[in-house]
């Protein structure tokens, strides 16, 4: 059905895809597999139109196909539900399915006679969709539906879904699979992007499996297991050991309290009646699937969120801090990795030296003499920390966007330590670094635990928070599920806690 | 290497705008290096050209840093010509109140101050006003901005007319001389006048209007540099242009910086008053704006939103008006409006190379608001 | 008092709307296309001075309306260029657009007019006085019927709420933007050229004095809609048509200042914007280029 040949596309210095090669069988459901920034999005946005390839060419039903705007794609019958829906909010469900392929005449929208198709579309696939409905009325599975239909409409055999389950609950997750089967039973094809070995062992008939750009093998679905795909994606055995003593564990530092945070546009988000401890000299990690409630609880412990999105009590170091801003609470030591360091972390056209002052630029002595900053005092400290946190290049007039992830992140690393904290906020404190620097910060975050301080700790990658971790805390739909020990709890038993105990997707 | 790209990218807008603007006159029937010619040539003469460039460029760079600062914290200020014209109203009103006895239009000595205070004291005060009710003229649309989401272009291209509508109703109705037939106040007291600058410099005649407003403005572009990149305050500013979200992070309330950022916009803007009333006019009068406020966003764009790029931008700009007298009277066709095209076109330049180069990407309070 | 409440008042009110309504629903189709129009003004003296201009050479109105029309839209297509293809600031386009429209036919009346800002007179029979109106209060239904009823109206809209998810379904996001961003100046052309060949007999220098601003401010008010956007119109054209006839009015000995009836459409604009008259939602898309995301 669709074929993909020696696809290369290339982003600036990135070679985002190196001769990419796909088959897809119709009538299959064909995955595509490989860790964050492994390359399936960009070359299933090629098939789609997207982005242009710089190289290699796009086989539709065996003839070569240009492909240069989804209009093009759409025309050949692939249809794609991106990642990040895209949907208008502010239109009715039937509007946004017609866009851009509306039926009647140019001088008039039939919209009733959309309404009725849609509706045919929706009960053959057993989707319940109402038509007239507004969208940013719809829940997170029912807007995923509406994508499906949008492809459908338009006469879609082959279905691109890029991470179709990553915003789904598990029960949600049941029921869109049960869609995708029905789909293929009706003849169409799907291509489904995921990194979650355990939903491509349930779904599909057959698995592509991406690293670095290029396409490293392709299985039948029956035929392998999720070791081997694992070791497919990563390239190595999956080995992450981090050296560390056991914990010795203080008095509590942070003490939550039914904690919640209402997430204004979210529907499902936010954090629900969450109470914990951390106490000084331990990791306390968060597992949970992205989306869970991490965000918000980080943020809200930091004094990122208005009050009043949030009920409960914070209190750290026996004093109730729930009302107090982020700039108090980095005073009294707390300090806050964030999981965006794009977003939250950093100034990227400012240079290192004046990245590692934000939040502490109005100190003084060693910052600021009020209120003149103390530029060579700053640059001082920048280069220390440039050294002690080993930041390259060594040069502290450097945007910040001219270094690598790594080092941008541990420039972070080293302005929060520096602080210096009691209790430290990390999230996803290796996401886009190299490994060298993993290990870097890996030991740095033990050795600031071995030093007493607290440590709260969320990842997406499990491997990363069951390593760190002394305890772990188990994060599900808003809610800590379960508290564990990791040295005590497998993997696999912790993973069948994030996905809410429910076995069922899991197969 | 950087200096060299960040100056050429500027002067390549600037000849871009000179080669459409020669097109645009050789289209209506005249020579573009003649009047090219006259038009540099009188803006550079001694004394004259000179003094009265010096002049025009003065309120130039005090609108220009007043964008600058507005734009180094993410937003927009299209109001200057609001803020300077409250602003030149209220010194003119301080001056007018404490300035003591003066002589009226009808050449009739008439006293409608409360006290008379001299000079050193006079000076500073009526200064002080203008950066005051320009700031806080500026702050209404920070404020609207930080606590209501009202984006700051729409809030202050309306402050404008709502600024430029009360002056001229507080100057019509309640600080006219009776009878004056121009829309302008009783002039201020003598003790507000700031000297001219022909006083200090051998060799420039008196008739110039150049005064010490000019030096003023030099050293608020220094102050404006330490403020902004070598305080906190500017620190905090910067922050919040450049990420606001980050910004947050690190402690700083984004709220607090865009109506400080924007009081300061105004307060600058408002200075604009200084050099007209208390250096010129000597008296507030109606519409005497030649679009400073809008003029300011090309000195800003042009001057890469730096000190020293918006003197030497505002410079430029101040030439343009200058050499335009003789261009109207001496060529057969072209009007002294050029300057108006030459400014926009340079103005459409800068904004497409600046996208270009993604520096205008980074609006990130622009994405949180209204429009 | 009672003198000025009469049916001049209600012709007076229509006609001094229609120039606002024309600039406005220009700016309506540009901005429900996620393109900031500020340059409404200057887009408004494009058509006016042109209209004047050619109607005094060609002797014939239409030629001269049309002719606004084609230079509304010769000034929106800078606007659009800077906008869509070069991405920039639109604001500071747009800004550079009125600032350009005050120079050009300044300019050019001197050049061939030997005026400083104005055309010549045009004879009272070369004038349209009649038909801008009715064309504009008809773009009212037709603009709501565009927008919400066919799949032009459709894909505009979508493009100026999320251009990704437009993008997606296979509309050109730029081509709309372009068409939208031409439309306005069309309009706007209209409005001005309405101006100089309807309401007065000539071009005079900067004659808009802030009605593209203020027909921004009444689509604001409007909240981006067609009808609310009429509305917020007749109701700054009552306010000047109002403060034309109360000049030199007295109430009780005194006057009534004229400035506090001009500013009531900008305070309103701002009372809105802020939220104290119920919630004005921008189209989401606004101000930003659209750039594919990686």
């Amino acid at each position: 059905m669709l074929e993909l040949r020696e696809i290369t596309k290339r982003f600036g210095d990135v070679l985002a895809n190196d001769r990419v090669s796909v088959v897809v069988e119709p009538g299959t459901i064909h995955a595509i597999v490989g860790e964050n920034g492994a390359g399936k999005s960009t070359a299933m946005r090629i098939a789609y139109g997207f982005y242009t390839a710089d190289g290699g060419e796009i086989v539709v039903d065996g003839e070569v196909r240009k492909i240069a705007t989804p209009h093009d794609a759409i025309a050949l019958g692939i249809g794609m539900v991106h990642q990040h829906f895209m949907l208008v909010d502010t239109m009715t469900v039937a509007e946004n399915i017609v866009l851009g392929a509306e039926p009647g005449s140019a001088a008039t929208l039939d919209l009733q006679k959309a309404a009725r198709e849609i509706g045919a579309l929706s009960d053959e696939f057993k989707l319940s969709v109402d038509p007239e409905a507004m969208v940013e009325n719809l829940s997170v599975g029912q807007q995923q539906r509406v994508e499906l239909l949008k492809a459908l409409y338009r006469h879609a055999r082959l279905l691109i879904l890029d991470e179709p389950t990553a915003v789904l609950t598990p029960q949600e997750v049941e029921e869109f699979f049960i869609i995708l089967r029905r789909m293929r039973e009706q003849g169409k094809t799907v291509v489904i992007i995921t990194h979650k070995l355990s939903e491509v062992l349930a779904i599909s008939d057959e698995v592509t499996v991406m690293r670095d750009g290029r396409v490293v093998g392709r299985v039948k679905t029956s035929e392998t297991n999720a070791a081997e795909l694992a070791r497919m994606m990563v390239g190595r055995d999956v080995l992450l050991r981090v050296e560390k003593p056991d914990a010795r564990a203080g008095r509590t530092v942070l003490s939550v309290k039914r904690l919640t945070v209402v997430v204004r546009s979210g529907g499902e988000r936010g954090l629900r009646d969450v109470s914990f401890d951390v106490r000084a000299g331990e990791i306390v990690g968060i597992a949970g699937v992205e989306g869970n409630g991490q965000t918000e609880l980080v943020e809200a412990l930091a004094g990122l969120v208005h009050a009043s999105q949030t009920s409960g009590a914070i209190e750290f170091e026996g004093r109730d801090i729930t009302r107090t801003d982020a700039r108090t609470r980095h005073e009294l030591g707390i300090a806050h990795i964030p999981e965006d360091r794009h977003r939250r972390g950093l100034l990227l056209d400012f240079d290192l030296s004046e990245n590692s002052i934000l939040g502490v630029h109005y100190r003084e002595p060693a910052v600021s003499r009020s209120p003149m900053l103390d530029t060579a005092a700053i640059r001082v400290r920048a280069l220390e920390l440039i050294k002690d946190f080993d930041v390259r290049p060594a040069n502290p007039d450097l945007p910040a966007r001219a270094l690598s992830g790594g080092n941008q992140q541990k420039l972070i690393i080293g302005r929060e330590f520096g602080l210096p904290p009691k209790l430290l906020l990390v999230s996803q404190p290796t996401r886009g670094v190299d490994i060298g620097a993993i290990e870097f910060i890996h030991r740095k975050l033990v050795g600031l635990r071995d030093e007493g301080c607290a440590i709260l700790l969320v990842s997406a990658e499990l491997e990363e928070v069951t390593a760190l971790s002394d305890r772990l805390l188990v994060i599900h739909h808003g809610r800590i599920v379960a508290e564990v020990d990791p040295k005590q709890t497998t993997n696999e038993e912790i993973g069948l806690l994030m996905t809410g105990g429910s076995k069922a997707n899991v197969e | 290497m950087k200096l060299l790209r960040e100056l050429l990218f500027p002067l390549v807008a600037v000849a871009a705008a000179f080669v459409v603007g020669g097109i645009v006159v050789l289209l209506i029937g005249d020579d573009p290096i003649y009047t090219y010619k006259l038009l540099i040539g009188s803006a550079l003469s001694w004394p004259d050209g000179i003094g009265r460039t010096l002049f025009y460029a003065t309120p130039l760079i005090f609108t220009g840093l007043a964008v600058a600062v507005a734009f180094r914290c993410g937003l927009l200020n299209i109001g200057a010509e609001g803020q300077l014209y409250v602003a030149a109203f209220a010194t003119a009103w301080v001056s007018i109140k404490l300035g003591g006895t003066v002589v009226d239009v009808f050449g009739t000595p008439v006293n409608y101050s409360w006290a008379s205070l001299p000079a050193v004291l006079l000076v500073p005060l009526a200064i002080l006003t203008a950066i005051v009710v320009g700031g806080a003229w500026g702050a209404i649309a920070g404020y609207l901005k930080a606590y209501f989401g009202a984006h700051e272009v729409i809030t202050t291209i309306m402050l404008n007319f709502i600024a430029v509508a009360l002056v001229s109703y507080f100057t019509q109705y309640h600080y006219k001389v009776p009878g004056d037939p121009i829309l302008q106040t009783a002039p201020i007291g003598a003790a507000a006048h700031i000297p001219r600058l022909s006083a200090f410099i051998p060799g420039l005649p008196e008739s110039i209007p150049l005064n010490v407003a000019f030096i003023l403005a030099l050293l608020a572009c220094a102050l404006v540099y330490v403020f902004l990149w070598r305080t906190k305050w500017g620190y905090e500013i910067r922050a919040t242009g450049a990420n606001p979200t980050a910004a947050e992070y690190g402690g700083i309330s984004i709220r607090k910086q865009i109506v400080l950022a924007m009081a300061v916009s105004g307060g600058l803007a408002g200075m604009v008053g200084v050099n007209e009333v208390l250096g010129y006019h000597h008296r507030y009068y109606d519409s005497f704006s030649e679009n400073y406020g809008f003029t300011g966003i090309a000195v800003a764009l042009l001057g890469r939103n730096h000190p020293v790029g918006i003197i030497f931008s505002a410079l430029l700009f101040g030439m343009l008006q200058r050499g335009a007298i003789p261009v109207d009277a001496f060529t057969e066709h072209v009007s002294k409006d050029l300057v108006q095209v030459l400014q926009a076109i340079v103005i459409l330049f800068v904004a497409a190379e600046a996208a270009f180069r993604g520096s205008f990407g980074r609006f990130g309070l622009l994405k949180r608001s209204k429009v | 008092m009672n003198e000025i409440f009469k049916l001049s008042l209600i012709f007076s009110t229509i006609r001094l709307s229609t120039p606002l309504l024309l600039a406005a629903l220009g700016g309506l189709y540009s901005e429900r296309a996620g393109v900031i129009n500020i340059a409404l003004e200057g887009l408004m003296l494009a058509g006016a001075f042109t209209a004047a201009a050619v109607t005094h050479y060609a002797g014939n109105p239409w030629i001269g309306l049309l002719a606004g029309i084609l230079a509304g839209m010769a000034v929106a297509s800078i606007h659009a260029v800077a906008c869509i293809r070069y991405k920039a600031d639109q604001v500071v386009s747009g800004t550079a657009i009125n600032i350009l429209m005050i120079g050009v036919p300044a300019l050019l009346s001197g050049a061939f007019f030997l005026s400083s800002g104005s055309t010549p007179q045009i004879p009272k029979d070369n004038l349209i006085p009649w038909t801008p109106v009715v064309i504009a209060f008809l773009l009212v239904p037709l603009t709501w019927y565009v927008l919400y009823r066919t799949p032009f109206g459709l894909r505009l809209r979508a493009v100026g709420e999320n251009p990704g998810a437009a993008d997606a379904a296979g509309v050109s996001v730029n081509g709309m933007r372009y068409a939208a961003v031409l439309l306005s100046g069309a309009l706007a052309g209209i409005g001005g050229a309405y101006l100089s060949i309807g309401q007065s007999s000539l071009f005079t220098r900067n004659m808009t004095s802030g009605r593209g601003f203020i027909a921004l401010a009444a689509l604001i008010f409007g909240k981006w809609r067609p009808v609310q956007t009429m509305l917020a119109c007749l109701l700054f054209g009552f306010t000047e048509a109002i403060s034309i006839q109360l000049q030199g009015v007295k109430v009780g000995g005194e006057e009534i200042p004229n400035q506090f009836i001009q500013i009531i459409p900008y305070v309103l604009t701002i009372v809105v914007l802020a939220g104290f008259i119920g919630q004005a939602r921008a189209p989401r898309a606004l101000g930003m280029p659209y750039q594919k995301e990686r």
